[in-house]
């Protein structure tokens, strides 16, 4: 048991897996209608990507992979979700999006599209370094970006697209956890503070726009536009 | 010792505007505490004009040239801008608000330490960290009025600069991935520099352009510039000063300091991306430019064309293009916040932002109206203000580096908009007058930091001071190899 190859081809395995899931749950955001599924959604994503961060941090044995999974896990999956609920109420999470700018078939051909784009992205660069954890992890952030940039371009609903955003960043950061193990911990500690504030100020601007306005579905507000 | 003396005063200062004592203590003590920034900016300029580094912590907090540069201007903007907030701010917002004017100063205060931590930050990732900031720390400032298409352009504005600091984000990953496979080196702009020439470069090229992406949505590049208009129309005027004159200039900057990175690989053909991308934003603002209704609008597409002019001179490559580049960079950081406190006043003495009920302006409130001219003359790039001699500077330099298209398109862009911003200026200004309801007077710090600000728009157009040469050279050359 105590080999290290079959060790650290379980931790590959394992990491495949997470990363799977990571990206089926960036797919499920496209598919979801809700608002509230979408946000669990993303709690769970987060899980994901603090569970690559673990492995990896297994495999090089690395304290700080330790600390930004710990880091991902808090910020991530307990305080953004509960600030974002805290934020709103609960009227809005229950609600359903039926219109958005295109329906759902067509949303995931597009996307399995975009994946595939960013497997074709992140191809060249594959071969520069030849790390299994890379090969896993950066075309899958890469399109865990993409998703996130195309929920946030289709959505309506201001929660979903603040959701988008905060997986863009995920995705960005399960490319990183691999690509960038060793990013100083200030600088991993200041970008998970940074997602914070985004949930927080974001999470502040619907609620105005909601008091103001009287409604979420920020989509729809076109006052401002060129003739 | 400046450097952090510059981080801890906007600190100190917004703490502080939060306290509740009297009405005149929270703009007095910002204005104070921007003043004392520019000084300890010029201190740091100063010493960077011979070419030197200001150190404050290795590898982490420093300023060359070109920072120094962003840090001069940023702070010369946040100072003018202070001033204006006072008059403007008791005009328009309710006086039984005080709280709501608090607030202001406070994220006032925040936003500039934003700013100012960009050029002086020298690990990239703590850049990226900053500019996200900078639209953090700005969004309740854009939606500051609270009427449904502020917060409507608050909204875009947050959700599509997010939207690009994610993708900057996965570009400065793939840089640091570059770094640490070429060998170990600080994760600085001084070190990447350094290191650029062993880094693959189809890895270079790919995560500059996720930056471009990302940092140009900020920097309000076509096509990705859809928010640029919305916000710095509807955001206070003074905040628009900021939005428009330094905000994009410090996220260009981040953008431009990656020139010297990649020109270490030809193949990657960096300065043929600035040209497009910088030509393509040039050419669909001046275009833009002609249809708008809104003054605010009209700057506000000005810096699109601005950028768009920066990008392009930096990407001509040779020296004098450099240099002009960020000679463009300063003349037009001063000459749009001033543009957007001429805005201000107009929007302060007839009380619509809408072009096409005022006319007249020179005879109902000609202090208004002249500030309007001469903004509107010297962001056109008129003789004999710094835009012009810049973006003339600009242009010889193309001519002599022999990227003739590129000159000529660039041109015939900047003409039309002259033409365009001309147009309605004086559609504004002259005229028989009409009579506008719900206009109010302009205060002596309006007009004091009209005054202040027109200096470096009308002394840089006739004659360029020694040290800021210097500067401006020293900075031109941190752009090259």
């Amino acid at each position: 048991m105590s080999d290290p190859h079959i060790i650290f081809s379980v931790l590959i395995t394992l990491n495949a897996l997470a990363g799977g899931l990571f990206l089926l749950t960036a797919f499920a955001t496209v598919a979801m209608r809700q608002v509230l599924a979408v946000l669990n959604l993303f709690i769970l994503q987060s899980i994901f990507l603090a569970s690559s961060a673990f492995l990896l941090g297994c495999q090089h044995a690395s304290v700080h992979l330790f600390a930004v999974a710990g880091i991902t896990l808090i910020t991530k999956s307990m305080l953004i979700p509960f600030l974002l609920r805290r934020t709103l109420n609960q009227e809005v999470y229950v609600r359903r999006e039926i219109s958005q700018i295109l329906n759902i078939p067509t949303s995931l051909l597009i996307v399995v599209a975009l994946a595939i784009f960013a497997y074709f992205l992140s191809c060249p660069l594959l071969s520069i370094a030849d790390e299994p954890f890379v090969k896993s992890n950066l075309p899958i952030g890469m399109a865990g970006i993409l998703l996130g940039a195309y929920v946030v371009v289709v959505r309506r609903e201001a929660v979903p697209q603040v959701i988008g955003i905060l997986s863009m960043e995920n995705g960005a950061f399960f490319a990183g956890v691999a690509i960038a193990s060793d990013l100083p911990l200030i600088a991993e500690l200041a970008a998970a503070f940074d997602v914070l504030i985004i949930a927080f100020v974001m999470g502040l601007l619907t609620r105005k726009i909601y008091q103001r306005v009287g409604t979420t579905a920020v989509g729809q507000m076109a006052s401002l536009k060129e003739e | 010792m400046e450097l952090i003396y510059i981080l801890i005063i906007p600190v100190l200062v917004a703490s502080l505007s939060l306290i509740p004592i009297g009405k005149r203590f929270t703009p007095v003590i910002t204005i104070l505490g921007a003043l004392m920034i520019l000084i300890c900016s010029i201190r740091v300029s100063f010493r960077t004009t011979s070419g030197g580094e200001v150190v404050a912590l290795e590898n982490w907090i420093s300023s060359d040239s070109l920072g120094a540069l962003v840090l001069l201007l940023v702070s010369f903007v946040g100072f003018t801008a202070a001033i204006f907030s006072w008059g403007y701010l008791e005009r328009t917002t309710a006086v039984n608000n005080p709280g709501k004017i608090r607030r202001y100063y406070a994220r006032y205060n925040l936003f500039l330490l934003s700013m100012l931590a960009v050029p002086m930050l020298s690990n990239v990732a703590l850049v990226w960290i900053a500019v996200e900031l900078t639209t953090l720390l700005s969004v309740f400032l854009v939606s500051f009025e609270n009427t449904p298409e502020a917060l409507e352009a608050a909204w875009k504005y947050g959700v599509l600069t997010c939207l690009g600091a994610a993708f900057a984000l996965m570009g400065v990953l793939i840089l640091y991935w570059g770094m640490s496979i070429s060998g170990k080196g600080p994760f600085t702009w001084q070190g990447l520099v350094t290191a650029s020439s062993s880094i693959s470069p189809m890895l270079l090229k790919t995560s500059f352009l996720f930056i471009l992406i990302g940092f140009g949505t900020k920097a309000g590049l076509v096509p990705l510039h859809t928010w640029l208009p919305d916000a710095h129309s509807q955001a206070p005027s003074p905040v628009c000063a900021l939005l428009s004159g330094i905000e994009t200039t410090t996220v260009l900057y981040a953008i431009l300091r990656l020139l010297p990175i990649l020109r270490a690989h030809p193949s990657i053909q960096v300065e043929a991306w600035f040209m497009v991308f910088g030509l393509l934003s040039v050419g669909i603002a001046a275009f833009l430019l002609i249809q708008v209704k809104d003054y605010k609008r009209l700057f506000a597409f000005s810096t699109v064309e601005h950028m768009g002019i920066i990008l392009v001179a930096a990407g001509l490559g040779s020296s004098a293009a450099q240099y002009s580049a960020t000679f463009q960079m300063i003349s037009h950081a001063v000459t749009k916040s001033f543009c957007f406190f001429a805005a201000g006043s107009t929007l302060l003495a007839v009380g619509t932002k809408n072009i096409t009920p005022i006319r007249g302006l020179i005879r109902t409130s000609p202090v208004a109206a002249v500030a309007l001219m001469i903004g509107g003359l010297a962001i056109a790039g008129a003789p004999p203000f710094a835009v012009f001699l810049s973006e003339f500077s600009i242009l010889k330099a193309g001519i002599e580096s022999g990227h003739y298209l590129v000159t000529s398109l660039l041109t015939l862009f900047i003409v039309i908009a002259f033409c365009g911003i001309l147009f309605h200026i004086n559609r504004i200004v002259f005229g028989k007058p009409t009579n506008l309801a719900g206009g109010t007077t302009l205060g002596t710090t309006n007009i004091v930091a009209m005054v202040l600000a027109a200096i470096p728009v009308i002394l840089l157009g006739l004659y360029l001071p020694d040290s800021l040469y210097e500067l401006l050279r020293f900075a031109a050359a941190s752009l090259g190899r």
